[in-house]
């Protein structure tokens, strides 16, 4: 066994190369977001307006993770369409895809290829509405997504923020509450659903595609596969007495939320995605507050058992040392947790650049020191040159840090997107106390099967 | 205002859709195929730089610059199952990650730059530099910064022009031959002995190129490249020294050996490695050409003997199992196609859907002589009719890519993955075991019992018997 000196742990200064172009990209293209965003509206059906290629690709790569169908139409541009406009391709598509798949709504993306070459969205919505409009046509909602402007997480947030801003409708104060969750899992979703209904409170969940992207396998062919926030949701989310939304880094965002808040006076509560104790407590607490009921029994003896799983196996987890990578604000969410169970996270990396990060993650960890590094807008060849010094125990993000995992010969735990290694991704949760329990578990038992392994005595109790 | 359209039946067929469907003995003439791509149709086609990419990410030793935002880099990183079995560099994924200042001011300069340092921090022996949508909008002369790059680095730079929206994925394979075409002729053929091939269109998919080259290397005929499976710049440079070219995947690869055969003489054979027959066909037509010497017929046959009768008895076996099931099949090219209708039916199984994303009037045509009457056959389908066909004709089986695989799991279908991404090589003898192995892993599954609408006919089906007995 290999005696540590007290040299050993003496660790240079984690470095990465400076490099124009990007290598291994943290991130993913902004109309990705808006995709499935859009997915978890009851029978939107997304539509890019762009090349066949922006939808076949994120539909690719949207099924390796959820394992579900996902329909994402295209305007499909031409090279007659890049020098004269996409309109008639624009109004053949949604013509279309009305006609072929009756959808509740078309919710129409924007791609660098439309943006770039200057489509007038608001004109083209006009003109087909004009021509194509009948008594009963689904609702048409646009958001603008160029790929060169953000990452898939900003796509996703611009997408809700177009849902409430096309249809929220003003109206009397009611008990209903909007919860924005930001790009969860189906299961957090699911979990989220759960954690309301026994709150008693009626409720706008948007997205919602715990049900349209985690399905069951179908007795009848189903063109747009059931479940979604119901349109009529959507509406009344103007009339709610007040609106969550998950996202630290979100402060200055225009945000579903804020849109709700400025338009419709719904007060707009931001709090960090509920990850680990201290930020679902938070989550809780504003549940009470808002519902006027008490946290159900069901919630308080989830986090007791908890607390006390924390505790019987604190020990293997106390400063064990992690790279964090993904979006932003999960990683804040994970990183938060991390600390809360003795777990230094050594390395907070994220493609995304809203310039909040660092922010953020002093806001939700008072504790932070400077074993913690924090940068944005960086690569996975650029966090595998900083793992180089940084002697992590384990990584935790998407299947796209497999390789660095592989390479550092350290476990990787998946969370996050993609997980397109393994099945089940989307099932994997995150939020609240069990979400925390869920991912307890499965870090330390991942570090006793490496204390197990490694040794040479190979206990079979630990 | 328009009026309300009228109701359409379950699954309708788009009007513009209906010339590229046709069933075997009641259609008369051709199918349209060839076309764009309907716009709103969801065509499970990509776009003219997915094309150029699978064509050319398995150069493993060349370093693959995408020119554009991070999307068309970031969702074809490391995603192909193509080996390599020395350098990885394909395996990364290098974008000049187009911010919004590059798109109003150009990304000529970014794109300098991040080849200059890539090229120093990888040290790869080409460049491939692919445009992407914009770029061919905002008018970055990529040429020029590509030369300029070439002479100061001292490596083989080259543009791909596939800026996805001129024209479809076969145009991305072209502009692949273009783009790969300039490394050819660039090296000596002096070393390159008598009976030499060059493998065009196998991208050594879980090391399927390695599976063929040994079969040749057994028959006594030497590769000299293969274009592009676990291919080296080097090994493309003296390409145009062998005697034949074997172009398998033709769609994606006719076009370089076309150029081939106009500048270097090389005559052309159109092969497919799938299934014994077309496997065995491959080899003897290699034989055949190089019949200067008859003991490479004779090992060729040697050979074929050899491993049939070694998968044989495996065959046979998993023949009576899937004996009388039905299967559709939607692939990118024809010809893989063909191979997989006939491999089907050594396996006991019919044909009762068959399309591509690419294939092309001739390719039709063989394939409606080749399929029983009543076979559906389609060029460039979507989700919706891929569905309705499976459907109708109740298969048992897909066959497909990863995009079509979550419509046949929904509906209680099997499948079975032959597109880039397989992790299993299903090319030459031992890969038609395999899979035979993998639709029998899917077909026999006792899984679908529990998927409703397998539940429901097992039900009908219980039913009707006790009500019999009755």
């Amino acid at each position: 066994m290999k005696v540590i000196s007290a040299k050993d742990l003496e660790l240079d200064e984690p470095q990465f190369k400076h490099c124009t172009g990007t290598r291994n990209a943290c991130k993913l293209c902004t109309p990705l977001g808006a995709c499935l965003a859009f997915r978890g509206v009851e029978g939107a059906i997304p539509f890019l307006h762009g090349s066949q290629g922006c939808s076949t690709y994120i539909r690719r790569y949207l099924i390796s993770h959820f394992r579900e169908p996902i329909d994402i139409a295209s305007s499909n541009f031409s090279e007659d369409s890049a020098v004269f406009g996409g309109a008639s391709n624009f109004k053949a598509g949604v013509a279309n895809v009305v006609r072929q798949y009756k959808p509740k709504m078309v919710a129409v993306a924007t791609t660098c290829l439309s943006e770039t070459i200057g489509e007038d969205m608001t004109r083209l919505f006009h003109d087909y509405m004009k021509e194509e409009w009948f008594e009963g046509h689904p609702h048409m909602v646009k958001v603008s997504t160029p790929s060169y402007s953000g990452t898939h997480i900003d796509g996703f947030h611009a997408a809700v923020r177009a849902l409430v801003a096309t249809l929220a409708v003003p109206g009397d104060r009611t008990r209903r509450v909007n919860l924005f969750s930001g790009m969860v899992s189906a299961a957090d979703l699911r979990y989220l659903k759960e954690v309301l209904e026994d709150h008693k409170v009626p409720y706008t969940l948007l997205p919602d595609y715990s049900e349209s992207m985690d399905g069951e396998t179908w007795s009848e062919y189903e063109k747009l596969q059931s479940g979604g926030t119901p349109i009529a949701d959507i509406m009344a989310s103007g009339c709610a007495q007040t609106s969550i939304e998950f996202g630290r880094t979100l402060s200055e965002y225009p945000s579903a939320g804020k849109f709700l808040s400025e338009r419709f006076n719904v007060p707009n509560r931001q709090l960090g995605l509920p990850i680990g104790i201290r930020e679902t407590d938070a989550f809780f607490e504003a549940l009470a507050e808002v519902s006027g009921e008490p946290t159900p029994v069901k919630h308080t003896r989830e986090r007791g058992r908890l607390v006390d799983s924390l505790i019987d196996g604190h020990k293997y987890v106390f400063e064990k040392r992690a790279i964090v990578y993904g979006e932003e604000d999960l990683v804040v969410g994970i990183a938060s947790f991390l600390s809360e169970i003795g777990v230094v996270p050594v390395l907070c990396a994220s493609g995304g650049k809203s310039g909040r990060l660092k922010r953020s993650l002093h806001d939700a960890i008072p504790t932070l020191d400077d074993r913690t590094h924090i940068h944005d807008g960086i690569d996975f060849a650029q966090i595998g040159e900083m793992a180089d010094t940084l002697r992590a125990d384990f990584i935790i993000g998407s299947s796209k840090g497999y390789q660095l995992s592989r390479k550092l010969d350290v476990p990787l735990i998946r969370i996050g997107f993609p997980i397109h290694d393994r099945i089940g991704g989307h099932r994997v949760l995150h939020l609240g106390y069990r979400g925390a329990q869920s991912l307890y578990d499965t870090i330390v038992n991942a570090l006793m099967d490496v204390k197990q392994t490694n040794s040479p005595i190979g206990y079979s109790y630990l | 205002m328009k009026p309300v359209p009228p109701s359409q039946p379950e699954i309708g067929i788009l009007p513009v859709r209906e010339a590229s469907i046709v069933e075997v003995g009641k259609a008369e003439g051709g199918i349209a195929c060839n076309k764009h791509s309907a716009a709103g149709s969801v065509s499970q086609r990509a776009c003219v730089f997915c094309g150029s990419r699978v064509v050319l990410y398995p150069i493993a030793d060349a370093l693959h610059l995408v020119h554009g935002p991070i999307g068309c880099a970031a969702y074809t990183w490391d995603i192909r199952g193509a080996l390599s079995s020395g350098p990885q560099i394909h395996r990364n994924s290098f974008s000049t990650d187009l911010q919004e200042l590059d798109v109003i001011y150009g990304g000529e300069k970014k794109l300098y730059h991040a080849l200059v340092e890539l090229i120093e921090m990888y040290k790869p022996n080409a460049a491939f530099v692919y445009s992407t949508c914009i770029v061919g909008v905002i008018g970055d002369d990529v040429n020029a910064v590509c030369k300029r790059v070439a002479a100061e680095k001292g490596i083989p730079v080259l543009p791909v022009n596939s800026e996805g929206f001129k024209g479809t994925k076969k145009d991305g394979y072209r502009a692949a031959c273009e783009a790969v075409y300039k490394l050819v002729g660039t090296g000596s053929t002096d070393d390159i002995p008598p009976h030499s091939i060059n493998i065009l269109g196998d991208f050594n998919l879980a090391g399927e190129t390695w599976i063929i080259k040994e079969y040749y290397k057994r028959i006594g005929v030497n590769v000299v490249s293969c274009i592009t499976g676990d291919a080296r710049v080097e090994d493309i440079r003296h390409a145009h020294g062998a005697h034949l070219n074997l172009v398998q995947c033709s769609g994606s690869m006719a076009h370089l050996a076309k150029m081939m055969e106009r500048d270097y003489q090389i005559p052309i054979k159109r092969v497919s490695y799938f299934g014994i027959e077309d496997m065995s066909a491959a080899l003897y037509e290699t034989a055949k050409f190089f019949s200067d010497d008859p003991t490479i017929m004779e090992r060729a046959q040697e050979l074929v003997r050899e491993e049939v009768a070694t998968i044989y008895p495996q065959l046979r076996a998993y023949r009576e199992k899937l004996q009388g099931k039905k299967a559709a099949i939607y692939v990118g090219g024809a010809f893989k196609a063909f191979s997989l209708v006939r491999a089907l039916k050594m396996l006991g199984m019919t044909t009762a859907v068959v399309g591509s994303q690419t294939g092309g009037p001739e390719d039709y045509k063989q394939l409606q002589e080749m399929c029983d009457p009543g076979t559906i056959i389609v060029d460039d389908t979507n989700p919706l009719e891929l569905a309705k066909f499976c459907l109708e004709k109740d298969v048992d089986l897909l066959i497909g890519g990863v995009k079509e695989r979550p419509i046949a799991y929904k509906m209680g279908i099997g499948f079975c993955d032959h597109n880039h991404e397989r992790k299993e090589p299903l090319a030459g003898f031992i890969g038609m075991a395999n899979f035979a192995r993998e639709v029998y892993s899917s077909v026999a599954s006792p899984v679908w019992q529990f998927a409703p609408r397998r539940a429901a006919k097992l039900k009908a089906a219980a039913a009707q018997l006790n009500g019999g007995k009755a």
